[in-house]
């Protein structure tokens, strides 16, 4: 067995015990590993219509078969579960150290079952596992818990663990790892908090063992090559992280303001990749194995030093709420990650409810008690409601539910910039509309990382699409959203495709692994996991029809700036999309798709 | 006048923001001459925010956005 480390941990929480499986690698070269090997697993082990909180549905966290090895970005675990926020089968991924570490164990991935009855960490050293007590550390910050687990496992421990938003089963807290990464979307949080598991720490002192180790060297050092050479990946990333889109994303006009009803402002260079380096950034917070280096470490006002925001984030707390205060931004960022929230729903999540204080639908009776306004543009309030939706107090306990379900609360769910009750990220479509037609198919609703169409279409790579048109941009999305979950479920980082093209991929698994993929046969991996994630969704029970986007993007043209007057043509994109997909009119994979691609 | 807006690494060593004055025939190629930019390093080249071509000649009062390769997500 080379690449995976050949051993699934499966812990009943009712029982309170645990075991060891093999893993099995006939099913594990059919769908990779990570998102794809545990998505199979859990469809076939779980009822799609079991209600996300209960003690039935599982919740798996998985590596992929690269994780943990030389290959550079090679850091990445999954958490595989049914989303409480969008009810779609949930994947979200993180970076940091941790995925490595349960690697080294000898784990690929971990699967939990049931509910315990009281709060309980899992402690694994290699072969020896332990599910423990872990009521002194319920209700603690992320940054407490892990400082705590550390200091009775050691420094070189990692350690992964929800914060008090998990626990309170919020429908947008993350999974957090290594202090401030997180598995940040659809809710994955809640889901470990409704099963009482706070942490989990790990370490691990074995080996991976490699098909091929002077190859695996060989086409290690020409990929990082690659990337360390590439403008994107060996320069702007690097220089500026992610950030450095604030100005790209603002200049091309598809930078929401104010819960999306405008799409640029003069303000954005104030929250920009630029000033963050200028004013606030320490130094460069890498992940486990990467050239690139994205992650920041900055200071917050106070002088404390914690992890940096990203660009999806500066726009949450910023532009989506009108704050252009790079300081109060940061501190937004920081309360997300010790209470463990996805700083890309909460953020949006704000922004609606200051749109319904807008236009009359809160009312200042609701909010009076809570101290802080709901006027775009209050930093102090952004930073202050954080920590109320973290700790559920006061109106932040209606906020912990994400915009959809608050704004439907109000009979305005229109108001939402979600799809599948999930929130958008930081692109308008209606600027983009390739990226349009991936955020009303994403496999877990709202969300720009299952098929990156900005790519193309604004930053020119692999090349430059005209962002306005349609044409080819069905296809574009298929073959974007296949690679990525090809990228996922190897364990690498999706940011490694700014450089490298499905070859390479092939060339590193092959090398690793053993296996004798092809590109076309790879992709074809990708378009199994990405099918099998909708055959999951639709049994259960999300309709075709919620592949939509919210209607003011569809109805109202953007008002002013670069992309003034578009809209998005979501009705022209769709039936192509389905063709393209092997799908039926209806949104239905057809028998024969299913066939070809073995499901 | 033409206004030039410079971000990421561009603006190492220069302003934030320059303005040329406007002559017919001026092209965005003569304005990276100018500013010492290399064509190659011209990943994204935005006339008033629309993707724009470097020997097209500019109008007065447009607006260009120069970015060198960057990305994120």
């Amino acid at each position: 067995m080379f690449g995976y480390a050949g051993k699934i941990l499966r812990v009943n929480l009712t029982e309170r015990k645990f075991k060891f499986e093999d893993l099995n690698l006939e099913l594990a070269k059919k769908y990779i590993g990570g998102r794809g090997l545990a998505s199979k697993i859990f469809m076939d082990e779980v009822d799609p219509n079991v209600e996300p909180l209960s003690p039935e549905n599982k919740l798996i966290i998985a590596t992929g078969p690269l994780t943990g090895t030389p290959v550079p970005t090679g850091g990445r675990y999954m958490v595989i579960t049914k989303s409480p926020l969008t009810g779609t089968i949930a994947c979200s991924n993180s970076g940091g150290y941790f995925g490595a570490e349960l690697k080294a164990a000898g784990l690929d991935m971990i699967i939990f079952e049931g509910k315990a009855e009281s709060p309980v960490y899992v402690a694994i050293e290699d072969d020896k596992v332990e599910i423990r007590d872990a009521s002194h550390l319920w209700g603690k910050l992320v940054s407490e818990t892990t400082d705590e687990l550390k200091k009775e496992y050691g420094d070189k421990s990692k350690v992964l663990c929800i914060g008090p938003a998990g626990e309170k089963l919020s429908r947008i807290a993350a999974v957090m790892n290594d202090y401030d990464r997180a598995a940040g979307r659809s809710g994955v949080g809640a889901v470990m908090g409704s099963k009482n598991v706070k942490a989990i720490v790990v370490k691990g002192s074995k080996g991976i063992k490699l098909y091929d180790k002077e190859k695996v060297r060989e086409v290690a050092r020409n990929k990082t090559k690659m990337l360390r050479e590439n403008g994107v990946t060996g320069e702007g990333l690097p220089t500026y992280g992610t950030a450095v889109l604030v100005n790209i994303i603002n200049e091309h006009g598809i930078f929401p303001v104010a819960n999306f009803q405008r799409a640029y402002t003069e303000h954005a260079d104030k929250i920009s990749g630029e000033t963050m380096t200028r004013e606030i950034l320490v130094r460069k917070n890498p992940c486990y194995g990467c050239p690139i280096a994205c992650g920041r470490w900055i200071r917050l006002k106070d002088g404390r030093e914690v992890g940096g925001p990203e660009y999806e984030t500066l726009w949450a707390f910023g532009a989506d709420c009108e704050v252009y205060d790079i300081n109060a931004i940061a501190e937004a960022n920081y309360w997300c990650n010790e209470y463990g929230l996805d700083t890309i729903s909460t953020g949006p999540t704000i922004a609606a409810a200051m749109e319904l204080y807008e236009k009359g639908y809160i009312k200042d009776d609701e909010i009076e008690k809570d101290g802080y306004s709901l006027k775009f543009g209050d930093a102090e309030a952004v930073v202050g409601w954080v920590k109320k939706i973290g700790a559920r107090e006061g109106f932040g306990d209606k906020m912990a539910e994400g915009s959809y379900r608050l704004c439907e609360s109000y009979g305005v769910p229109e108001l939402s910039m979600s799809v599948k009750k999930q929130e958008l990220p930081a692109y308008d479509p209606r600027g983009a509309q390739g990226h349009g037609l991936e955020y009303a198919t994403s496999n877990r609703g709202g969300c720009h990382v299952r098929g990156y169409m900005i790519s193309p279409e604004i930053l020119g790579i692999p090349q430059k699409l005209d962002r306005f048109s349609l044409e080819g941009k069905a296809e574009w999305v298929k073959t974007f959203q296949d690679l990525t979950a090809v990228i996922d479920s190897l364990g690498l980082c999706l940011f490694t495709s700014f450089a490298l093209g499905a070859q390479d991929y092939v060339d590193l698994v092959n090398a690793v692994c053993g296996t004798d993929y092809t590109a076309e046969t790879l992709l074809e991996v990708g378009s199994r996991i990405y099918t099998l994630e909708r055959l999951f969704n639709l049994k259960a029970g999300i309709d075709p029809k919620e592949d939509k986007l919210p209607k003011r993007l569809l109805e109202e043209p953007i008002p002013e700036g670069p992309s003034k007057g578009h809209v998005h043509k979501l009705s022209e994109l769709l039936p192509k999309y389905y063709d393209v997909r092997g799908w039926d009119d209806n949104g239905y994979p057809t028998k024969e798709t299913l066939q070809k691609l073995g499901i | 006048m033409i206004k030039v807006k410079l971000f990421a690494t561009f603006r190492e060593g220069r302003q934030k923001e320059v303005n040329f004055d406007y002559f017919e025939g001026i092209t965005g190629r003569f304005i990276i001459n100018k500013l010492n930019i290399k064509e190659k390093d011209v990943a994204i080249f935005l006339v008033n925010g629309l993707d724009g071509k470097l020997d097209d000649p500019l109008s007065d009062g447009d607006v260009i956005s120069l970015f060198p390769p960057v990305g994120g997500g």
